[in-house]
């Protein structure tokens, strides 16, 4: 293994990752020039007069030939100015820099609490396979991924609100200019929520590749050298099991990324996925086009740290045969 | 158990000693093994012989109170140096296991763990791991002829070749010093040279340490060659147990002697004879013999009551009520080893051949293969006996120098060979677990095969049945899955896909080594009807030289991606000239010579 094999691989991966970036940016633009309807037209209303429209688009650059409008927004983020937006007149970054702040938080929380309990819980239920704690475990994980999150959420609504009326607000509102944690309240349902929706996945990859690994020779082999339960599950299980659940992990952690869309819409909750919605409605382009290049830096971000895990692990990887 | 009980046992059996062992599944509760007596006394070897589904490797692990996922022992007693193995705690169970009785995987590249680097592994099987300094695991490598330990030590095992992972999985058995081991057909994956090393190896530490060793193995030869006493396994049971030379001399069980005539020998050509059917399924055992289905001498008597255990001699016991009153027949040498005489023109010329996989791996293969024989390539792991077949078939496209067929150049891959060359060369895979598409039928692949290479004329099912019926496959096969097989119906098919091409050429490479010995014989009977009938040529891809012996006409000996020798098989194994040859012949393992270690000692008597 050398240091420089990984590095190596890092930096391939880093400028992979800039491409796809790039392709991504191509298909953004040429997915917001195919949306129906006139900008202009959108943003001063049907009673406008030509003249104030036409004004309009001057301003926004919108009768440049779409190569040069595509050359001006790259041009602009590469400077870091994402353009203002077309609805409030106001750069775009400050309004993306709250978004995602409350995103953020929103999914580094809910990674820190379900992730740790589903990976847990894998594990627990492959030990026990069959038993009557992976059949109750498997059942409930099996319930939730069938549920979409907005029924999730909604049905959390619901019960809290009959349960226990005024304790937890139905809807998440957050002051702008102000974070989530100075009310806290706010987040618990939506977190709930978030932590129902990812549980299954990960518990369901982490059990899975757990049991194939206990069923493998190298693990009969551990028990039959009469390796202590704890040093078998520790340390000859668990690294190899780890591999598929970190994909798993960093796809679930990039859903929630992007996937958020319907939570943060359910309780109003201001982040990117209730930013992209409303972008969409008012055909806020450079909105749109800022907040969907974010989303596929992020994914592009958790796969990279993923792989680099994976390889971590999995010495054939990193080791050539000698 | 008392520890006053322990003490006075100790004495009495060190060793392993099994008493009546039942494992049976754990739903169904068929039994998988039942009534398994054995003892091996301290520095002897026991050979558990037996075909797949036999139930060795299931009665093997019970020694270490072990039972495969689906399995349960449900009863007998299982001794190790005097401790009772079955009622042991979870917590005593440990200190037994990789103690007192280690394990030799069969398959070290799957049962070394893959992220773990030896070191670690290694240290794990000492009685104390602290004590697990540079200079002990050092030695322990040492002790098996492993050079460069640093370098191993520090390594993964993905980065050792099969033979040093398989001396590692032995090194670690050997390693805490413990009473009794379990090999678990260690030696398959190897290649006779190293196989002869890693059995003198076993056999030398076994002395040396004074430890009792179980030998699983389904290769006659390799355990006659080892052990000191044999157990031949037959649908679960033992049917004859004794000292490998009463066993194996003597044979008295009719199995033991259908096994003993399908075994090749390397110093001569024998008639091998397969054994028809397969063993009864373990959920619907017949109530009399189970081997009487399939039993030349079985008489109705044998098809009513389970057969008792008659002792021969002293030491050699026999399942089977006839015994003693019939004569068991021996292998045949072989009349007079086929050979038709070889056409004028060869089939397929080979000159200034050169292959690389990254480096160069054949120097300048010249040779012509005659049309009508069998032309054996023999030679050991990494010689370029496959990369050979491989360039012949257009499977392996980086070669350079020359190809003909019939005097027709070849071209180098496959997809720039036309239909008709590709349909005159046929290849049969070693593993035909993995060379049939599992989600077509088999009629379904050889009709792909068929129509894809004769063209677009239609081949009709009475066709495909033809071509299963030569090849000894039911009509019933056609419509069955890959799945649906045995290994050796899975390799019957492959040959009729090959066959309904109606090659010229039908490449084997190491097509029966996936096979049990009795499976290997029918193939190779197969084959050699196939040739008489069809006049097929093959080249035929082996390590195993008793086996090349009793198929192939010619012989190729490669050595370092050279031709060393070849010519008449007969000729170039009765008189090896080349060194290479002379090194094959002499590790191949055979019945005659048993490795000349030290002599057969410690024979314990058997437990019935």
């Amino acid at each position: 293994m050398t240091g420089s094999g990984l590095a190596a691989m890092l930096l391939r991966r880093l400028l992979l990752g800039l491409l796809t970036l790039l392709l991504v940016s191509l298909v953004v633009f040429a997915a917001t020039q195919l949306l129906p309807g006139d900008v202009a037209t959108a943003i001063l209303g049907r009673t406008a007069t030509p003249a104030r429209i036409a004004a309009l688009r001057a301003a926004l650059h919108l009768n440049h030939a779409p190569l040069a409008q595509y050359g001006l927004w790259i041009l602009g983020l590469l400077h870091g100015d994402l353009g203002n937006s077309l609805v409030t007149g106001k750069p775009i970054l400050s309004d993306i820099a709250g978004r995602l702040y409350n995103s953020s938080l929103l999914v580094i929380i809910t990674a820190v609490i379900s992730l740790p309990i589903a990976v847990i819980a894998g594990l627990a239920a492959a030990v026990r396979h069959d038993r009557a704690t992976d059949i109750a475990l498997s059942t409930v994980a099996l319930a939730l991924s069938a549920l979409p999150e907005f029924v999730i959420g909604i049905a959390l609504i619901i019960v809290s609100s009959l349960a226990a009326p005024h304790v937890l607000p139905m809807v998440s509102l957050v002051q702008p200019g102000h974070s989530p944690l100075q009310t806290p309240r706010v987040l618990v349902l939506p977190l709930l929520t978030l932590t129902l929706v990812v549980f299954p996945y990960v518990f369901r990859m982490m059990r899975g590749s757990m049991i194939d690994v206990l069923e493998s020779d190298y693990i009969e082999m551990a028990r039959l050298k009469g390796v202590s339960p704890h040093r078998l599950l520790i340390v000859h299980a668990l690294p190899s099991a780890l591999p598929p659940t970190i994909q798993a992990i960093a796809l679930t952690l990039a859903y929630l990324a992007g996937g958020i869309v319907v939570v943060e819409y359910v309780f109003g909750y201001a982040g990117i996925g209730e930013g992209i919605v409303s972008a969409v409605g008012t055909r806020d382009l450079p909105e749109i086009q800022d907040f969907t290049l974010i989303l596929a830096a992020v994914y592009v971000c958790l796969n990279i740290i993923a792989d680099v895990c994976t390889v971590l692990l999995t010495p054939k990887l990193r080791t050539r045969r000698a | 158990m008392t520890m006053s009980d322990v003490n006075s046992t100790v004495q009495a059996h060190a060793g392993i000693v099994v008493e009546d062992l039942q494992v049976v599944t754990a739903q169904g509760a068929a039994p998988i093994v039942r009534g398994i007596s054995f003892a091996v006394t301290p520095g002897s070897i026991l050979g558990l012989v037996g075909e797949s589904g036999s139930g060795k490797t299931t009665a093997g692990l019970a020694l270490l109170a072990h039972a495969r996922p689906g399995l349960k022992i449900a009863a007998g007693r299982v001794s190790i140096g005097g401790v009772s193995m079955l009622n042991l705690s979870a917590r005593e169970l440990r200190t037994m296991r990789g103690r007192e009785i280690t394990y030799v995987p069969q398959d070290p590249a799957t049962a070394l763990h893959p992220g773990l680097r030896l070191r670690t592994q290694l240290a794990e099987c000492l009685r104390n791991p602290a004590d697990a300094t540079d200079e002990r695991l050092h030695r322990l490598l040492e002790d098996v002829g492993l050079p460069d330990p640093a370098r191993i030590l520090s390594a993964f095992p993905h980065e050792l070749s099969g033979g040093q992972q398989q001396r590692i999985a032995i090194a670690m058995a050997f390693a805490p010093q413990p009473q009794a081991i379990l090999m678990d057909e260690p030696t398959t994956a190897l290649d006779v040279t190293t196989q002869t090393r890693v059995l003198h190896l076993v056999r030398a530490m076994a002395q040396q340490h004074r430890t009792a060793i179980v030998y699983v193995s389904h290769d006659l030869a390799v355990v006659a060659a080892l052990a000191d006493q044999v157990a031949v396994m037959y649908a679960g049971e033992i049917v004859e147990a004794g000292t490998a030379a009463q066993v194996l001399e003597r044979r008295l069980h009719p199995y033991t002697g259908a096994l003993l005539r399908a075994v090749p020998d390397p110093d001569q050509a024998l008639v091998l004879k397969g054994l028809s059917g397969h063993a009864p399924d373990p959920a619907h055992r017949p109530p009399g013999c189970a081997f009487a289905a399939r039993c030349d001498l079985a008489e109705d008597a044998c098809r009513l009551a389970p057969p008792a255990d008659l002792v021969a001699e002293p030491g050699h016991v026999v399942r089977c009520r006839r015994m003693g009153q019939t004569a068991i027949s021996r292998p045949q040498a072989m009349a007079q080893p086929i050979l038709s005489q070889p056409q004028a023109a060869p089939l397929l010329t080979l000159s200034g051949l050169g292959a690389w996989h990254g480096r160069q791996v054949l120097h300048d293969i010249a040779i012509d293969i005659a049309g009508g024989r069998c032309t054996a390539v023999v030679g050991e792991s990494g010689s370029g006996k496959t990369t050979l077949a491989r360039c012949i078939a257009g499977l392996h496209a980086h070669w350079t120098g020359d190809i003909r067929l019939n005097g027709a150049p070849l071209r180098p891959s496959a997809g720039q060979r036309s239909r008709e060359q590709l349909r005159r060369i046929q290849y049969v895979f070693q593993n035909p677990y993995a060379s049939l598409n599992p989600r077509q039928t088999i009629g379904q692949s050889l009709l792909v095969a068929g129509r894809h290479l004769r063209g677009s004329k239609a081949i009709s099912r009475s066709e495909i049945l033809a071509a299963l019926a030569s090849v000894g496959l039911p009509h019933r096969a056609a419509d069955a899955f890959p799945g649906q097989l045995s290994g050796g119906q899975r390799q019957r098919a492959a040959i009729a896909r090959g066959l309904i091409c109606q090659p010229d050429l039908l490449v084997c490479d190491e097509i029966t080594s996936a096979l049990d010995v009795s499976i290997q014989a029918t193939i190779v009977e197969l084959l050699l009807r196939l040739q008489q009938q069809r006049g097929l040529s093959m080249l035929f891809v082996a390590h195993n030289i008793g086996l090349v012996r009793s198929i192939a006409q010619d012989i190729i000996v490669l050595q370092a991606g050279r031709i060393v020798e070849s010519g008449p098989t007969q000729v170039v194994l009765s008189a090896p000239k080349a060194k290479e040859t002379a090194r094959l012949m002499q590790d191949a393992p055979r019945f005659a010579a048993g490795l000349q270690v030290a002599p057969a000692r410690h024979i314990a008597p058997m437990v019935v």
